[in-house]
């Protein structure tokens, strides 16, 4: 009994929260939102799993009658409130796949990969035309995406790719996480140190951006005989960062150059930095470096705070509404994988043009 | 005389074991004995200036009573909750990241990159106050009222409170540039010691004279021992169950505080992340028993402490931080089998046993 009263306000709370959540968006993708996210917070028991998945289908059945004449996409994404990268990623996708420019669009977001595999398969249902996703894991995909394909569904992979046979996707649309860490690995070379002691601070491990990222470094800093006076990870975590830099001044060994793999890292890094009475930046002893060109840290380049911040492209989806297009009128593809351009910012030469274009 | 002396001297030891302050002060000594083998530079603390121009103390320890000092104030508390209620609050990271996102909100006004305050700090901190201790309220509710296990009824801000902080700021990353916030979490002009030692000192002197001269502790301890006798005294379980989550809220909404200062800006998926565990168990390292009934305030503070010595000892030697919860894991098998009936009666008997011997 307790667990059942439990579990109900489980989701009566969920459902409250999300809903208050989506509040900004419009009604049907909320409505997504909804179904999703009890079904991804309750213990996913089979009862409160059902409800959620008829949740599901009623919030995209409701749509159908505006679907003529549309082509009708379902999209998973991982939570946008997971980083100000996905929060991009997922206002650049609402954006194009809007009635507007001839789309019927359903949202699905989880971070957990058997959740979004359900997700999928709603969607399959659903019979959307096109499944455009963003996998929370690389492995697990290949009967879904049989299904998909036996039921004429087009699978479109964007952000991240998967192990699965490349058959089974129209196309897959990736940032290479490391030809990002190289180009910054680049930039450092470039700056003929006369000695590179450097700190890395690395995101969560085992995810691709941390596995690029830091392979970049970690193979360059051997051949180069850089030294790498710590290596840790801070799980994306800014106050993670501040005391993984803070025990390095403690320990009252010399660097001068931090790595950070995102910028919230690095922000982390310089406040520990800047408590210690250290310079940084462009006139400063240590050279900063982040990923993902947030405002906040094209904003930190341009006042010389920071010395490079490499570009992690979230705005897949122009990529994707071509792909699309170019498929609906017969077209063929004739590369498979895409990956998106990518730039490197340096303080030095950044402008306030840059700051409103690529800042996210 | 010599076997009166020796039994004296075993008692003694005997007693120690049974004090409850046998158990935080082992660990501080190890460690500290340990640092001061392998590198007693650990222990040195120097007067640098930091970047604003201040003279401020720096070294391990200091670093120590900076990052421990949040964890001090959610272990009072996480005290008072895990006494009364028999169980733990397992919300605490997702709260800090509400009452955080709060307190940014309004003192950005919801311009993200404001660059005045919408209002004084002490009211957003006073509002966020109230806001956290809401937060505490509802779990208190769930708990007193509804009689859900703690842990579960928490399970439920566990898993949408950082929806919820994103929704405060519409999923933006607010960025404060006053300086006088980032007094909170850093040093104030003039002053070489962190704030946020200086913040715990207070919350610790409060707690102190709320329990020596309310009946807080008395009414606390009654509830947890046995909630009937309790009742049948004249007091109501179920407000004074709530009262310690809603003391919980207010101590959460003062980590928050800290927390976002620290950087000056929010990530809501990974501030104070599994901050909650190390809050649980600082309280077990503290020697109280985590299924209720008499607590001891100043050896949970303690724990917290040491736990931050741990972890920085930790830092120190390289461990990667991967690795770091699996030393975790290792104190807290400790700290279970030590506590575990079993092994106590064990002990006992040994004590007992030199004693009979000493007498022969």
């Amino acid at each position: 009994m307790k667990k059942k009263l439990a579990l109900m306000m489980v989701a009566a709370m969920t459902m409250a929260s999300v809903v208050g959540c989506g509040g900004g968006s419009d009604a049907a993708p909320a409505a997504a939102d909804t179904a999703t996210d009890t079904a991804a917070d309750t213990a996913a028991t089979d009862t409160t799993d059902t409800a959620a998945a008829d949740t599901t289908a009623d919030a995209t059945e409701a749509e159908a009658p505006a679907a003529e004449g549309m082509i009708k996409v379902g999209i998973i994404n991982n939570d946008p409130n997971e980083s100000g990268y996905r929060t991009a990623n997922d206002a650049d996708l609402k954006a194009t796949f809007c009635e507007e420019n001839g789309y019927d669009a359903s949202f699905a977001y989880s971070l957990k990969n058997e959740e979004q595999i359900n997700a999928a398969q709603q969607f399959i249902q659903d019979g959307v035309d096109y499944l455009l996703l963003s996998a929370a894991d690389t492995s697990g995909w290949d009967s879904v995406l049989q299904d998909a394909q036996a039921n004429g569904v087009r699978v479109i992979l964007f952000d991240r790719t998967i192990d699965a046979d490349p058959s089974l996707y129209e196309a897959s649309i990736v940032s290479d996480m490391r030809a990002e860490g190289d180009k910054a690995v680049e930039w450092m070379k470039s700056q003929n140190l006369d000695e590179y002691n450097i700190i890395h601070i690395q995101g969560v491990m085992g995810s691709a951006a941390q596995i690029g990222r830091s392979d970049a470094l970690t193979e360059t800093a051997a051949d180069e005989g850089w030294n790498i006076v710590m290596e840790q990870t801070a799980n994306w975590n800014a106050e993670e960062a501040q005391q993984i830099v803070q025990s390095v001044i403690d320990s009252g060994e010399s660097f001068n150059v931090i790595y950070a793999e995102n910028d919230n890292m690095a922000q982390g890094a310089v406040a520990a930095l800047d408590s210690a009475g250290i310079t940084h930046g462009v006139d400063g002893d240590v050279k900063i470096i982040g990923f993902d060109t947030n405002k906040f840290a094209l904003e930190e380049l341009l006042a010389g705070n920071w010395n490079y911040d490499g570009q992690c492209n979230p705005f897949q989806s122009s990529y994707i509404d071509d792909i699309i297009k170019t498929l609906e009128s017969g077209g063929t593809i004739s590369e498979k994988t895409i990956i998106m351009d990518e730039k490197g910012f340096d303080a030095e030469t950044i402008t306030q043009e840059d700051v409103d274009t690529y800042g996210i | 005389m010599q076997n009166q002396n020796k039994s004296g001297f075993s008692a003694f030891l005997g007693k120690l074991v049974r004090q409850q302050y046998f158990i935080p002060l082992t660990a501080l000594v190890l460690l500290a004995l340990f640092n001061l083998i392998a590198d007693p530079a650990f222990f040195k603390i120097s007067i640098t200036t930091n970047s604003a121009g201040n003279a401020v103390l720096s070294g391990t320890p200091i670093t120590i009573l900076d990052y421990g000092s949040e964890l001090a104030i959610l272990a009072i508390g996480m005290t008072l909750v895990t006494s009364a209620s028999k169980g733990q609050d397992i919300s605490v990271g997702a709260a800090v990241a509400i009452a955080g996102s709060f307190i940014l909100r309004m003192l950005c006004g919801g311009d993200s990159s404001s660059t005045t305050l919408h209002m004084p700090i002490i009211c957003a901190f006073l509002l966020g106050c109230v806001v956290a201790m809401l937060f505490g309220a509802f779990n208190g509710v769930l708990v007193a009222f509804f009689k859900i296990q703690p842990m579960i009824a928490t399970l439920i801000l566990y898993t949408a409170g950082r929806s919820i902080a994103a929704w405060f700021n519409n999923n933006e990353l607010p960025i404060i540039k006053d300086t006088t916030f980032s007094y909170i979490g850093g040093f104030i002009p003039g002053i070489p010691i962190p704030t946020p030692f200086f913040i715990a000192v207070l919350c610790m002197i409060v707690i102190t004279l709320v329990l020596k001269f309310t009946n807080l502790r008395l009414y606390t301890e009654a509830v947890g021992i046995n909630e009937n006798s309790a009742r049948l005294n004249g007091l109501n379980p179920a407000a004074i169950k709530i009262l310690s989550f809603v003391l919980l809220g207010l101590c959460v909404a003062v980590v928050g505080l800290i927390k976002v200062s620290r950087v000056s800006s929010i990530n809501y998926s990974v501030i104070a992340k599994d901050i909650e565990m190390d809050a649980i168990l600082a309280v077990a390292l503290g020697g109280n028993s985590l299924s209720g009934g008499k607590f001891n305030m100043a050896t949970s503070i303690m724990g917290a402490y040491i736990i931050q010595f741990l972890t920085q000892t930790l830092y120190k030697y390289k461990v990667p931080s991967e690795a770091l919860p699996a030393y975790k894991a290792v104190v807290v098998i400790l700290l279970v089998v030590m506590s575990a009936p079993t092994v106590r009666e064990y002990f006992s008997n040994l004590m007992k046993k030199i004693k009979v011997k000493e007498a022969a």
